[in-house]
């Protein structure tokens, strides 16, 4: 090699960190306001550098009718979808992960597909058939649309997982008797907890944001989780407490970020979610 | 979320027996299927026929008229209504700009740029285009409103510029693509980064010994190699992006005017602010039609094994 070369490769790596660095910055800068105008008395919609912080937002907006009882509605649909969802992806994904049969494979084909449907679109033709049957504004019914809808990558996903399973240790319980409830319960599940939770975190997170869908189907104030209140919020006093609509959000998004860091734990060291999505 | 072509080996299955009574049988197989194809029924299968049937009728929420049997009146109106087709331009602007070009290009620049870099450059940069994907679409929405409002982030980096400006009403469509880039370019950053990690770097190496810039081996090696990792992006990207809402309703709300009013908000508006339900519904159709096609496409192309 010579000094040319070198020094090329030294200049074509400095362009690569500076390009990196612009695009960090890039990323960085929509979340400065958030952060800086949280801990700002009297913030503003932008985020000029006041070097006066206080936790004055975050007391204003710790109270049941603004934060604690919106989480909490959060905390129950994502978490009761989460739960429905796992518990019904695990029954589906142990027939499609252990037998070879034409209908099991069109039935992942048609998980597949569902996966790919717009749920905004499919909202307008839901909405008129809750209307009829008297679901609107009912958390029961939002969660089962909400199960509904995760199911497909959820099913999917746990499939992959079970996949992962080696059979073997299911024939020696198949020869004793065993049907597939024994072996799912006893064999596959201990064996998948891992896969589990990656499920379970993945569905909460996702409907822990989900806007739509809470948005159309939860009417009374009461009920709605974070996402619809939040925005509410937004409308109503956005223009004149903007450090207090920082400081809730901030509030609404720690769950994600504490998922997020447990997520990537259970995969193992770096965060791999792409193993997760890739099955 | 959509899953990307299936990697994992799978696992050795068992070996169909020749089964004996065998409806009964494959009854007891296929029995743990049942709640989520019950799920699928109900929430996906009856809502869709329903909807094929509502389009063709004058139904409207309110209630007071009866529900009459109008034929193709509302898909004749949707293509006589220049709201509608002004959506839908806007929706392809949108679908083109922020995932087709915007997310596609970043994220596989990123994940080109990262590779072979130190971990800790690494872990910033994912680290942080991975936050702007994980924060709730509300959260990204109020992110990017008070980044370009008049008086926002933005402005006060330009003021000495004298370009200060209420991005929102000025340049809706740009502001509502910049934000989406910034929102979903982790997915595309994430299945390049995968798909690149399994280019054999003797290949390139190979080619830079033979005198081949940069460019070259990227558009003739390392592309064609992780060409279907690019169709698979392409596909789920723009299924990703065809239905967005909140983060176009926080932002913009559709305005000025209709001027960022995708297809989701017209339909939104006309089924939910208007009651039209029969006219959404119809509006609904076209887009899971649109959506239905895209995800056709994406099964045929990643072929399952097994």
């Amino acid at each position: 090699m010579t000094d040319l070369t070198a020094a090329r490769r030294g200049t074509s790596r400095a362009i690569t960190y500076l390009v990196l660095a612009v695009i960090a910055v890039v990323f960085v800068l929509p979340f400065l306001w958030l952060v800086l105008a949280s801990l700002q008395p009297g913030a503003a919609l932008s985020a000029k550098p006041e070097w006066t912080f206080s936790t004055e937002n975050f007391r204003a907006v710790l109270n049941v009718d603004t934060v604690y009882r919106p989480m909490l509605n959060s905390v129950v649909i994502s978490g009761g979808t989460a739960l429905l969802t796992v518990l019904v992806a695990v029954l589906a994904a142990y027939p499609l992960s252990r037998y070879q049969s034409r209908f099991g494979r069109s039935f992942l084909y048609i998980i597949l597909f569902a996966t790919g449907l717009p749920i905004t679109a499919v909202m307008v033709p839901v909405y008129a058939m809750y209307s009829r049957i008297n679901l609107i504004d009912s958390i029961p019914g939002t969660i089962a649309f909400m199960t509904a809808s995760s199911l497909p990558f959820a099913a999917w996903m746990m499939k992959n997982f079970m996949d992962g399973v080696p059979i073997s240790l299911e024939e020696a319980a198949w020869t004793d008797g065993a049907g597939w409830f024994q072996s799912l319960h006893r064999i596959v599940l201990p064996l998948m907890i891992p896969g589990l939770t990656v499920v379970f975190i993945f569905t909460f997170v996702l409907q822990w944001g989900n806007f739509f869908v809470p948005f159309i189907l939860l009417l009374s104030p009461e009920k709605q989780p974070a996402s619809v209140t939040i925005y509410t919020f937004f409308s109503q006093y956005g223009q004149v407490a903007y450090g207090q609509l920082a400081a809730f959000s901030i509030l609404y998004t720690l769950p994600v970020v504490v998922f997020y860091s447990a997520l990537s734990r259970v995969l193992g060291g770096a965060f791999s979610l792409t193993g997760a999505v890739k099955g | 979320m959509t899953p990307i072509a299936p990697l994992r080996p799978t696992a050795v299955r068992a070996v169909d027996p020749a089964p004996r009574r065998r409806p009964r049988y494959w009854l007891s197989r296929f029995a743990p299927l049942a709640p989520a194809l019950l799920l699928l029924l109900i929430f996906f299968a009856g809502p869709m026929l329903w909807s094929l049937y509502t389009a063709f009728t004058n139904l409207a929420l309110t209630g007071s008229s009866t529900v009459d049997f109008v034929g193709l009146d509302n898909f004749t109106r949707l293509a006589h209504d220049p709201s509608f087709l002004h959506s839908l331009e806007l929706t392809l602007v949108f679908v083109v700009g922020s995932a087709v070009i915007g997310q596609n290009t970043l994220g596989l620049l990123i994940a080109l740029l990262l590779r072979g870099r130190s971990r800790l450059a690494r872990s910033v940069v994912t680290g942080l285009v991975i936050a702007a994907w994980a924060v709730p679409e509300t959260i990204a929405g109020f992110c990017w409103y008070s980044f370009l409002y008049r008086t926002g982030t933005l402005n006060a980096l330009l003021a000495h510029l004298g370009l200060a400006q209420n991005w929102l009403y000025t340049t809706p469509m740009l502001a509502v693509i910049l934000a989406n880039v910034w929102r979903g370019t982790a997915f595309s950053m994430l299945v390049y980064s995968a798909a690149l990690s399994e280019v054999p770097p003797e290949l390139t190496e190979a080619a830079a010994m033979d005198g081949a810039s940069g460019w070259q081996r990227l558009r003739r090696i390392t592309l064609p190699l992780i060409r279907r990792a690019i169709v698979s992006n392409l596909m789920l990207i723009t299924l990703q992006t065809l239905a967005a809402f909140g983060l176009i309703y926080v932002m913009t709300g559709g305005g000025p005017g209709t001027a960022s009013q995708t297809t989701p908000l017209y339909m939104y508006q006309q089924s939910f602010k208007f009651y039209q339900l029969g006219y959404g519904t119809a509006m609904a159709l076209v887009l899971l039609a649109i959506g239905g096609l895209f995800s056709a496409v994406y099964l045929r192309l990643i072929r399952l094994e097994d």
